[in-house]
């Protein structure tokens, strides 16, 4: 009986290893060509950004931080559209958070009414296209609100109309670069007092409330500083305009923003919701009857048990869901919310530079979604289970 | 197990080859980057692609027997599809006249219903004799899509809509003010530079849908509504009474953009080019000289002047003008008989919409508009 290697009398063709290489040297060739013909047809394209230093020729409203107008350069409208992005995305995701943990949690409340209400709005909400519910928080709800010169007020100090909502703000004045100053001193202070009494607590077991000492730390030297610097902030309450078109002074955030921050917060928290929920189950029993036993009630169970456990399980998916709702939000054109879509897509149909455009447009949603999920994957690392 | 290795092994080169097979085809597509919103540049896929159509038209037509023309179904007054099926409309009428001029009857029209995005390619591929689908006029469609432009038949532009009840006289008085607009190519730049102008600051709400821009301006959420006078104007009349109607809103006569629109063709065939434009030509003569459907008999009777004998097709001194477009030299009476000249399908579609012709660029260059016909002769 000869003695004979694997494969050696099959025909070449039949050798498991021949035969994996070739596979993998066939799909090898196959994503270089098509790689080849993609980089050969965008070498063809006329992938020139020049037209972004080109005069605008448009305005958009909402801008915040920005102030362009037609006579600026059409990739600084675009930042201004960035930045509503950013806004609506750093509103959005905070408030959805915060309503997705509180109907999660009511979901698995004792309480029957209380869950059954937020199983209708977890249901109602993520079962309704986010389309269809930004078009109707803007048409069937904030459109309803009276016009401008007839706006709803609340002491003269607040007003609400179709336009949107004015609230009383704060203008700076000279010094407020001195209290910044002030106002870093008292965050890095506050920081070290809050590690002192958290040691000291540790350390003696006396308890030292390190969170509120740090609060009274930061206000404190806030409020010297403030005096300080001669009062840098003097109010600013907001007016109806002369001829009743727009508000004069204050904060005016409005019915655009307002539309699509409430749509994206309702569609993305009934997501969360369940998230939370199913985080929540998967933290074992033995843990709410453990701190059961230990006396604890059931806001500290939820606060210094539960929540720790499940938010290590809630993360990834959390994550998705912050990227989803920063890439919904190119929703708004619908609703003449000038974000990143639809300034760049006026900047198409002004130049009719299509492919260019969407090629930033692509890298700038990439960007801010590998950022939101550097942080969350940060943060996911630092909760996650060390075993010793 | 191997014979598994081979199944994938099979499938994944058939789908390599197929993925190959697709790319490739994507080859002669051009960049095909329509982006459908209404006003954009389409590029056809090929402009010369049909080669048969050089010179033809005519002759095409008049073996089919009818006449395919390209419209609208969804503007009031220039191309709209009625309940009943039917189309009406400025635009259509000029589909009806051509029918008359080529068969004597204008009845002899298929509507063929087309999108912004479909319609030159429709035109490049033969699908439609000709284009009358309220289309602006430019240099990028005349030169890049192998298009040619007729006589303008409306002379319409960006212009200014909003409520009596505002007070506003005109643009100038709009200051600080909130004005919506759909995205469109221009409609933006041209708000913006008509403000500038004016030194006027304004807040500019730029909607993608008429419905939700049509909500806020309902709501007062904007003082004005921006966007072609046409367009406006077909809005206008569909106001719903339960807002206040028609009536109060008002378009300011002000444009502030040049929208030529007017049939087009394909620019291979400049006989059947010159028929398209010849019989709008002599739907504005007639205007100019006050022939209309329910005068025509008088005019045939006694034209009175020699270019009217020659318009008409009458014998003059025992010889008809014969006008070489290949069609009978009398077919100005078809037309003029079952539809009308330039003035009364103005006043038929257009001064329903709230356009009153006169005053505006489209009244005739005897009242200072811009409506001119070149000499019949």
């Amino acid at each position: 009986m000869a003695v004979t290697t694997i494969g050696a009398g099959l025909s070449l063709w039949r050798n498991v290893r021949v035969q994996r290489f070739v596979v993998q040297a066939v799909f090898a060739a196959a994503l270089a060509a098509f790689g080849y013909y993609l980089f050969t047809q965008a070498r063809e394209l006329d992938l020139g950004f020049d037209f972004l230093n080109g005069r605008a020729g448009f305005n958009i409203s909402n801008q915040v931080w920005t102030n362009y107008d037609s006579n600026d350069l059409r990739r600084e409208l675009y930042i201004a559209g960035v930045v509503n992005t950013v806004r609506i995305a750093g509103v959005g995701i905070a408030l959805a958070t915060l309503l997705g943990l509180v109907a999660g949690v009511a979901r698995l409340s004792g309480n029957w009414l209380l869950s059954r209400l937020a199983l209708v709005y977890v249901e109602t909400a993520r079962n309704i296209p986010l389309l269809v519910q930004i078009v109707f928080w803007y048409i069937a709800v904030l459109l309803q609100l009276p016009r401008l010169a007839d706006s709803m007020t609340a002491f003269d100090m607040a007003f609400l109309s179709v336009r949107g909502l004015a609230l009383p703000w704060v203008q700076t004045e000279n010094g407020f670069g001195l209290w910044l100053i002030f106002l870093t001193v008292a965050a890095v202070a506050a920081v070290a007092v809050r590690q002192w009494r958290g040691k000291r607590e540790e350390r003696t077991g006396q308890p030292s409330y390190p969170n509120w000492v740090a609060l009274g730390t930061f206000v404190a030297i806030a409020l010297v500083g403030f005096a300080i610097a001669g009062g840098p902030l003097s109010p600013d309450r907001p007016e109806i305009g002369e001829r009743g078109f727009r508000y004069d002074g204050g904060l005016f955030i409005s019915a655009e923003f307002t539309a699509l921050l409430l749509a994206l917060v309702t569609y993305t928290g009934a997501f969360i919701a369940e998230i939370v929920r199913g985080s929540i189950q998967a933290v074992p029993k033995g843990q709410t009857e453990a701190s059961a036993a230990l006396g604890l009630n059931p806001f500290q169970r939820l606060n210094l048990v539960i929540l720790p456990q499940a938010l290590r399980i809630m993360i990834p998916p959390l994550t998705s869901q912050y990227l989803n709702l920063t890439k919904n939000s190119s929703l708004a054109v619908a609703i003449a919310f000038p974000e990143l879509v639809g300034v760049s897509r006026t900047i198409m149909n002004n130049t009719g530079q299509t492919i260019p455009m969407f090629v930033i447009v692509m890298a700038t949603y990439l960007l801010m979604s590998l950022i939101i999920s550097l942080v969350m994957n940060t943060l996911h690392r630092r909760t996650t289970l060390v075993e010793h | 197990m191997k014979k598994n290795w081979l199944l994938i092994a099979v499938g994944l080169i058939v789908a390599v080859l197929a993925i190959a097979a697709i790319a490739c085809g994507d080859d002669d597509d051009g960049d095909g980057n329509g982006n459908g919103d209404g006003n954009g540049i389409e590029t056809p896929s090929d402009g010369n692609g049909t080669g048969n159509t050089h010179e033809q038209t005519l002759s095409d037509v008049l073996a089919r027997g009818r006449l395919n023309c390209g419209v609208n179904d969804g503007v009031p007054g220039f191309g709209f599809l009625e309940a009943d099926g039917t189309s009406s409309g400025f635009d259509v009428d000029f589909c009806r006249a051509l029918a008359a001029a080529i068969f004597g009857d204008s009845e002899l029209v298929d509507y063929v219903i087309l999108t912004a995005a479909a319609r030159f390619e429709a035109l490049a591929g033969g699908e439609i004799d000709v284009l009358i689908r309220n289309t602006t006029w430019t240099l990028s469609r005349d030169a890049e899509l192998n298009a040619s432009f007729a006589t303008t038949t409306f002379y319409d532009g960006q212009g200014m809509m909003v409520r009596v009840a505002d007070g506003f006289d005109s643009i100038d008085d709009m200051e600080g003010t909130t004005i919506c607009s759909l995205q469109g190519t221009t409609t933006e730049l041209n708000l913006a530079d008509r403000f500038e102008a004016g030194g006027l600051s304004y807040e500019g709400l730029t909607f993608e849908d008429n419905g939700p821009l049509e909500a806020a301006f309902t709501a007062e959420a904007c003082q004005g509504w921006t966007s072609d006078q046409s367009q406006l104007a077909a809005r206008r009349s569909a106001y719903p009474e339960a807002d206040g109607g028609p009536e109060s809103l008002l378009i300011f006569p002000e444009v502030f953009s040049k929208e030529p629109l007017g049939p087009v063709t394909r620019d291979d065939d400049s006989q059947w080019f010159d028929i398209v434009n010849w019989v709008v030509i002599g739907m504005i003569t007639a205007d100019e000289k006050g022939i209309t459907s329910a005068n025509l008999a008088d005019f045939v009777a006694d034209p009175g002047e020699v270019e009217t004998s020659r318009l008409l097709g009458l014998p003059i001194e025992g010889t008809v003008f014969d006008s070489t477009l290949g069609i009978d030299p009398d077919f100005m009476q078809d037309v003029i008989a079952q539809v009308g000249n330039y003035g009364e399908l103005y006043e038929k579609h257009i001064e329903p919409l709230g356009i009153p012709r006169e005053g505006s660029l489209n009244a005739s260059w005897l009242d200072g508009g811009l409506i001119y016909a070149p000499p019949w002769r």
